[in-house]
C-alpha cells in the first residue's frame, strides 16, 4: 500500500506507484481496446513531418488549441474596469458561468457578472422579460452604480434589441430611468474577445457621451485594452504619468477590481474609472489606446468628437515605451523628467549586461495581435529573432503589418506572421522550424511537453503560475521583468542542458 | 460517522427571512422554495430503504432568476464538460462560436493516459469556431468538413462527438444527418448531442441528453467478441478527476470485481460500447449518469447499485452493500480490504483528526457531494452547518436527508448575494465550492477548498484519496495566513500603550 499518513503522496507520485502501473497496464490491456504501439508511435513521428505540417496548415474549417476568447468575455473584463460597475450578459447563463471562471483562473481574484438565464421558451419569445426580471434583481441585490449589458450567442441569434429592451425595462421600472445601463452588442461569432472590449468601451462611451456638449480641456485620456497584466500595467503606468505630472483619465482600469486586499472585507466592487470621470473624459485634448486591435471602433468614435487620438500596440520594452511617453509629453505638454530618464538607463544597463545570453535566440511568440506585435519588437532590441508570431485573433491587415515592422529589422528578417493560426499549427511549426523559446500563454505548455521548447509565459491566461499579472510588463520598469522572466527561463534551460554529473556538468557553470 | 450534533435551525431560519427580504417581491417568494433548514424527517417506515435522519424540504431544477448570479452552467458544460469530454479517445467537437470550448479547455481535471493528440485528445479543444456566414447560412457544410479534416489530422481517434452549443438549435442545422452521413462515409463512430445550452435549466439536462445519446448513438452499434465473468462491473459516473477512478478501482479489483467500464473519466469507446455486457452498474454520481443505469437495466437487465467513496464510513459501507450482491467469497475479499486500509484511516484520522475536530463546513456544489462527501468531513470530527446543489433533482434532496444533521442549512441554486450573506453570518471554519466562489470566501478570511477540481489535488476517492482530502482539508484550515488579515496598528489597543 503506498499511501500513508506520514508523508501523505499526492496525485503525481501516488499513480507512479507500481499497484497502480500494474492497475493502468491491465486496463490498458483488457478493457481499453488498445492500437498497437507501433501505430502509435507511427502518428507521433509522422505528425513532426513537414508533410503533416503541410496537411495540417491547409485546414480550412477545423479549429485546434485556439489562442483566443470569444467577445462577451472581453466585454464582461471591460465592464470591471468601471465604478461599482456590474456586467449583465443577455442570454443564456452557462456562458457566464465560463466567463466569471475564466477570469478567476487567471486573476486569482473574485469575478462577478450576471446572467439573464434566458431558457428555452426565450428562444421561442424573445428574453425582453428577462432583461426585465433581471435587471430589476441586479439592482436590487448589487447595488452597482451602472450596469453594462452584453450579450451571448444565444441573444444574438435569435436578434434581441438591447436598446429597446433596455429602455422597456426602465420603463416598467426595474432600474431608475435616469440609471446608467450602457450596453453593448457582443456576438461570438465575430471577431473575439478583444472586439467585445472594443464594443463594451464604446458602449459606455456613447452612454455617457451621446448629446453632451465638448469643452476641450487639457487632460489625457488612456484606453488600455483587454489585458491580463492591467494589475501591473496600469499601476505602473499611473506612476510614470504622476512622474510626469500629466493630468490623465484611464477610461477603464480593472487594476483594483482584479487585486483586491485580504483584510477580512469582501470588496464586490473596487476601484475603476467614475461614472464623473468618463463623461469628464469627453473634455481631454486627446486619448491614447495602449492596444490599437483592441480599440478600433472606440477610437473612430473618440476621433469623431474631435479629440486628439494616438494608438499604440501594448507599448513594451524600450522603443515602445519611448514613443508612448513622447506622444504623452506631446499632447500633454509636460516633459519627461529626468527622473524616467534614469529609469530608461537602468533598462538598457540591464540588457546590455546580459545580452550575450539573449543575441541570437529564436521564439515563437502568439498571444493576442497587440501582444505579439510588442512582444517580437522588444525580442528583436535584445538581438532575439521572432521566428514564429502568431495571433489566432490576428486579422490579415495585422499580418501585413507586422511583416512590414519585422522586414525593417535585421533580427526579422527570418520572422514569420501566422494569422488566424492556432496552436496546433503552432505544434507543426515547432517542429518542423524550432526555435528556442515561446512566448505566450498558459495553453503552451502542451507544447513545451511535445516540442520540448520552453516556455515563458506573459500574456492572459496565466492559470498555472500565480501572480505574475500583478507585475508590470509596460514602461522601462516592466521591461527589467519582462528580461528578467526571459532570462531565467534562459539560465534554468542552460542548467538543466548541463546537470547530468560527469557527462554535461562541466558547463554548469557558476557564474554565468 | 455517527457523529452527534444538531445546528442552529433558529439562526438558519432568519438569515433566510434577511436575504429574502433583498430581493423584489415576486422574486423573493420564488427565492424562497428553495432555501430551508433540515428538519426531523417523519418516523413512518419507507419499505426497503432506511429512514432518513432529516427532511430537506426544497424545490429543485427549477430555471434560475434572472440577473441573480446563478453559479449554475449550462447543458453543454454538463454533456461536453462532464459526460463526454472525459472519454479519451475520441475528438470532441465543441459545435459552435470558440467561447465554450474555449473556457472549458482541461478545466475539469479529468485524468488520462494515453499521448495527446495522438490517441487521446481530453486535454484538447477542437472547435468549429463558428463566423457569421456560419450562423447565416447554416454550419452543416462546415461541420462535415471539419470531421473530414479531424479524419485526416487524428486518425487514430476513434470516433467523434459533436457537442452542440447555443447558436446550432437556434439556425437548425442537421447536425444528426451530417453525422450519420459523415459516420458511413469514415467507417467511424459519430455522435451528435443535442447540448445547446439555452435547454433545460443547468448543467443537468446536458447530462440528461448525452446520456441519451450513448444509447442512442452508442450502445448495440458495433459487434465485438467480449469475454464476460460473473464479476464484471462498470464503473458510472467517476470521471476521474485527479485520479478519483483509479483511487477507486484498486479497490474494486481488490475486492474480486472486474471493472470493464469506467464512465468516463480515462475511458475509451470501447469501454462504453461493452459496457452491456458488464453484470451490475456501480454508480457514483447518480445526478450525472442515473438515467443510463436505468435504461441499461430496462434493456440488458444489468441492475445497479448506488455507492459512495468519500471517507472510510462511506467506503466500508459501500464495499459491504457491493459485496453483499455476490455473497460470501467477495464479502470475505471485502472484509480483507478494509481490514488492510484500517491502518491507513487510523493514522490518517489520528494525525488530522485532532487538527480538523469540530470544524465547521458549509458546501455548495454540483449535484452529488453536496451529500456524498458529508461523512468524510464527519469521519474527522468535522460538522456540516449548510449545504447545497447547483443543480440538484428532487431525488438528490431526499437523499440528502440521509446525510445531514437538523437545523442544516439547505439551499438550492443559491445565488451569489445569498451564499455570502449566509457564510458571512455563520461563518463557517470552512467552504468547499468553486472556483467562484474561492476568492470571495477566501477574503473573508475564511479558509476555501474548490470541491469540483479538488483545488488541483486529488484524488478524493478512495482509501488513498482520502488521505489526501484530510490533509487538504488541514492545511486549508491550519495555514498561518488567516491570522495575517488584520494589520496590528489597526486592532483596538488603549491609546495609551500605543503612545509608549
Ligand atoms: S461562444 Fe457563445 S455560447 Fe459560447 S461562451 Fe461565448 S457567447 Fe456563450
Ligand atoms: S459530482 Fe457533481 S460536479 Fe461532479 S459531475 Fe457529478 S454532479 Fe457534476
Amino acid at each position: 500500500m503506498p499511501q500513508s499518513a506520514d508523508r501523505v503522496l499526492d496525485h503525481a507520485p501516488l499513480f507512479r506507484e507500481p499497484e497502480y502501473q500494474e492497475m493502468f497496464k491491465n486496463k490498458r490491456e483488457q478493457f481499453e481496446c488498445p492500437l498497437p504501439t507501433e501505430q502509435v508511435n507511427d502518428q507521433v513521428e509522422f505528425t513532426k513531418s513537414w508533410e503533416y505540417r503541410e496537411k495540417n496548415l491547409a485546414r480550412q474549417s477545423l479549429v485546434v488549441n485556439p489562442a483566443k476568447a470569444c467577445q462577451p468575455l472581453g466585454a464582461v473584463f471591460a465592464a470591471a474596469g468601471f465604478e461599482k460597475c456590474m456586467s449583465f450578459v443577455h442570454g443564456s447563463q452557462g456562458c457566464v458561468a465560463y466567463y466569471r471562471s475564466h477570469l478567476s483562473r487567471h486573476f486569482k481574484e473574485p469575478c462577478s457578472a450576471v446572467s439573464s438565464s434566458m431558457t428555452e421558451d426565450a428562444a421561442v419569445f424573445g428574453g425582453l422579460n428577462n432583461m426585465i426580471d433581471g435587471l430589476a434583481n441586479t439592482y436590487a441585490l448589487y447595488e452597482p452604480k451602472m450596469i453594462a449589458v452584453s450579450t451571448t450567442c444565444m441573444a444574438e441569434v435569435i436578434g434581441d434589441d438591447l436598446q429597446s429592451f433596455i429602455q422597456n425595462a426602465k420603463t416598467k421600472g426595474s432600474v431608475p430611468q435616469e440609471f446608467d445601463v450602457p450596453f453593448a452588442h457582443t456576438p461570438a461569432f465575430v471577431g473575439s474577445h478583444i472586439d467585445g472590449y472594443d464594443n463594451m468601451i464604446k458602449g459606455i462611451l456613447e452612454n455617457f457621451w451621446k448629446g453632451a456638449v465638448r469643452n476641450a480641456g487639457t487632460s489625457l485620456n488612456i484606453i488600455p485594452g483587454f489585458d491580463g497584466f492591467c494589475v501591473g500595467n496600469n499601476r505602473e503606468l499611473k506612476r510614470l504619468l504622476d512622474l510626469m505630472g500629466v493630468e490623465y483619465t484611464f477610461i477603464q482600469d480593472a487594476a483594483d477590481q482584479f487585486d483586491t486586499p485580504s483584510d477580512g472585507d469582501y470588496r464586490m466592487y473596487d476601484g475603476g474609472t467614475t461614472i464623473e470621470q468618463v463623461k469628464s473624459a469627453l473634455d481631454a485634448k486627446g486619448t491614447i489606446s495602449l492596444q490599437y486591435w483592441n480599440t478600433r471602433k472606440t477610437m473612430d468614435y473618440v476621433a469623431e468628437q474631435g479629440q486628439e487620438t494616438a494608438t499604440f500596440h501594448y507599448p513594451l520594452g524600450v522603443k515602445a515605451t519611448d514613443a508612448f511617453l513622447m506622444k504623452v509629453s506631446e499632447i500633454s505638454g509636460k516633459a519627461i523628467p529626468e527622473a524616467i530618464r534614469m529609469e530608461r538607463g537602468r533598462l538598457i544597463d540591464a540588457m546590455a549586461d546580459s545580452q550575450a545570453h539573449l543575441h541570437g535566440k529564436k521564439y515563437a511568440i502568439w498571444g493576442d495581435p497587440d501582444f505579439v506585435q510588442a512582444m517580437a519588437q522588444f525580442v528583436m532590441e535584445t538581438g532575439g529573432e521572432p521566428t514564429h508570431c502568431l495571433a489566432t485573433n490576428g486579422t490579415k491587415q495585422w499580418e501585413s503589418e507586422m511583416k512590414d515592422m519585422l522586414a525593417a529589422n535585421p533580427f526579422g528578417a527570418s520572422a514569420q506572421v501566422w494569422a488566424g493560426k492556432d496552436l496546433w499549427h503552432l505544434r507543426s511549426l515547432l517542429f518542423t522550424e524550432p526555435v528556442d523559446f515561446m512566448i505566450g500563454s498558459s495553453y503552451g505548455k502542451y507544447l513545451e511537453r511535445d516540442t520540448g521548447t520552453p516556455l515563458i509565459r506573459l500574456t492572459f491566461p496565466i492559470f498555472d503560475r500565480h501572480h505574475h499579472h500583478r507585475f508590470p510588463l509596460m514602461g522601462y520598469q516592466g521591461g527589467l521583468r519582462v528580461l528578467t522572466t526571459i532570462l531565467d527561463k534562459v539560465f534554468d534551460k542552460l542548467d538543466a542542458d548541463t546537470i547530468i554529473p560527469g557527462e554535461t556538468d562541466y558547463s554548469f557553470d557558476l557564474t554565468r | 460517522m455517527s457523529l452527534d450534533y444538531e445546528n442552529d435551525g433558529e439562526l438558519h431560519g432568519k438569515l433566510i427571512e434577511e436575504v429574502l427580504a433583498q430581493y423584489p417581491d415576486k422574486f423573493a417568494k420564488r427565492r424562497k422554495k428553495h432555501l430551508s433548514v433540515a428538519s426531523d424527517a417523519g418516523t413512518e417506515e419507507i419499505e426497503g430503504a432506511e429512514r432518513p435522519v432529516t427532511e430537506c424540504d426544497v424545490k429543485s431544477n427549477i430555471k434560475s432568476i434572472p440577473g441573480v448570479m446563478t453559479v449554475r452552467g449550462c447543458a453543454y458544460a454538463g454533456s461536453k464538460g462532464v459526460v463526454w469530454g472525459p472519454i479519451k479517445d475520441m475528438v470532441h467537437i465543441s459545435h459552435g462560436p470558440v467561447g465554450c470550448g474555449q473556457y472549458s479547455w482541461s478545466q475539469r481535471r479529468n485524468y488520462y493516459i494515453g499521448k495527446t493528440g495522438i490517441d487521446t485528445f481530453v486535454t484538447m479543444q477542437f472547435t468549429s469556431d463558428f463566423q457569421e456566414r456560419d450562423i447565416v447560412f447554416g454550419g452543416d457544410k462546415k461541420l462535415e468538413k471539419i470531421i473530414d479534416e479531424i479524419e485526416d489530422l487524428f486518425p487514430l481517434a476513434n470516433g467523434i462527438s459533436v457537442q452542440s452549443e447555443c447558436p446550432i438549435g437556434l439556425i437548425g442545422d442537421d447536425i444528426e444527418a451530417v453525422s450519420k452521413k459523415k459516420a458511413k462515409e469514415h467507417d467511424t463512430t459519430i455522435v451528435p448531442v443535442r447540448c445547446e445550452g439555452f435547454r433545460g435549466v443547468s448543467q443537468s439536462l446536458g447530462h440528461h441528453i448525452a446520456n441519451d445519446a450513448i444509447r442512442d448513438w452508442v450502445f448495440d452499434k458495433k459487434t465485438r467478441e467480449v469475454e464476460t465473468t460473473p464479476y464484471d462491473v462498470n464503473v458510472i459516473g467517476d470521471y476521474n478527476i485527479g485520479g478519483d477512478a483509479w483511487a477507486s478501482r484498486i479497490l474494486l479489483e481488490e475486492m474480486g470485481l472486474r471493472v470493464v467500464g469506467n464512465w468516463s473519466g480515462d475511458a475509451t469507446l470501447a469501454e462504453v460500447e461493452n459496457a452491456v455486457h458488464a453484470k451490475l452498474n456501480l454508480i457514483h454520481c447518480y445526478r450525472s449518469m442515473n438515467y443510463i443505469c436505468r435504461h441499461m437495466e430496462e434493456k440488458y437487465g444489468i441492475p445497479w447499485m448506488e455507492y459512495n467513496f468519500f471517507g472510510p464510513s462511506q467506503i466500508a459501507m459501500s464495499l459491504r452493500k457491493i459485496a453483499k450482491h455476490y455473497g460470501p467469497e467477495i464479502e470475505e475479499k471485502a472484509e480483507a480490504v478494509i481490514a488492510k486500509y484500517q491502518p491507513l484511516v487510523d493514522a490518517v484520522i489520528a494525525k488530522y483528526g485532532p487538527r480538523l475536530k469540530g470544524k465547521s463546513v458549509m458546501l455548495y456544489v454540483g449535484g452529488l457531494r453536496p451529500r456524498h462527501v458529508v461523512n468524510a468531513y464527519e469521519d474527522l470530527g468535522m460538522q456540516i452547518a449548510g449545504t447545497g446543489y447547483e443543480f440538484a433533482h428532487n431525488d438528490d434532496y431526499q437523499r440528502t436527508g440521509h446525510y445531514v444533521k437538523k437545523g442544516t442549512l439547505i439551499y438550492d441554486d443559491v445565488t451569489g448575494y445569498e451564499l455570502e450573506k449566509f457564510i458571512e453570518a455563520i461563518r463557517p471554519d470552512l467552504v468547499g465550492s468553486g472556483i467562484k466562489e474561492k476568492y470571495p470566501v477566501q477574503k473573508m478570511g475564511i479558509p476555501f477548498r474548490q470541491m469540483h477540481s479538488w483545488d488541483y489535488s486529488g484524488p478524493y476517492h478512495g482509501y488513498d484519496g482520502f488521505a489526501i482530502f484530510a490533509r487538504d482539508m488541514d492545511l486549508a484550515i491550519n495555514n498561518p495566513v488567516w491570522d495575517l488579515f488584520d494589520a496590528p496598528w489597526t486592532k483596538e489597543a488603549p491609546l495609551a500603550a500605543a503612545a509608549e
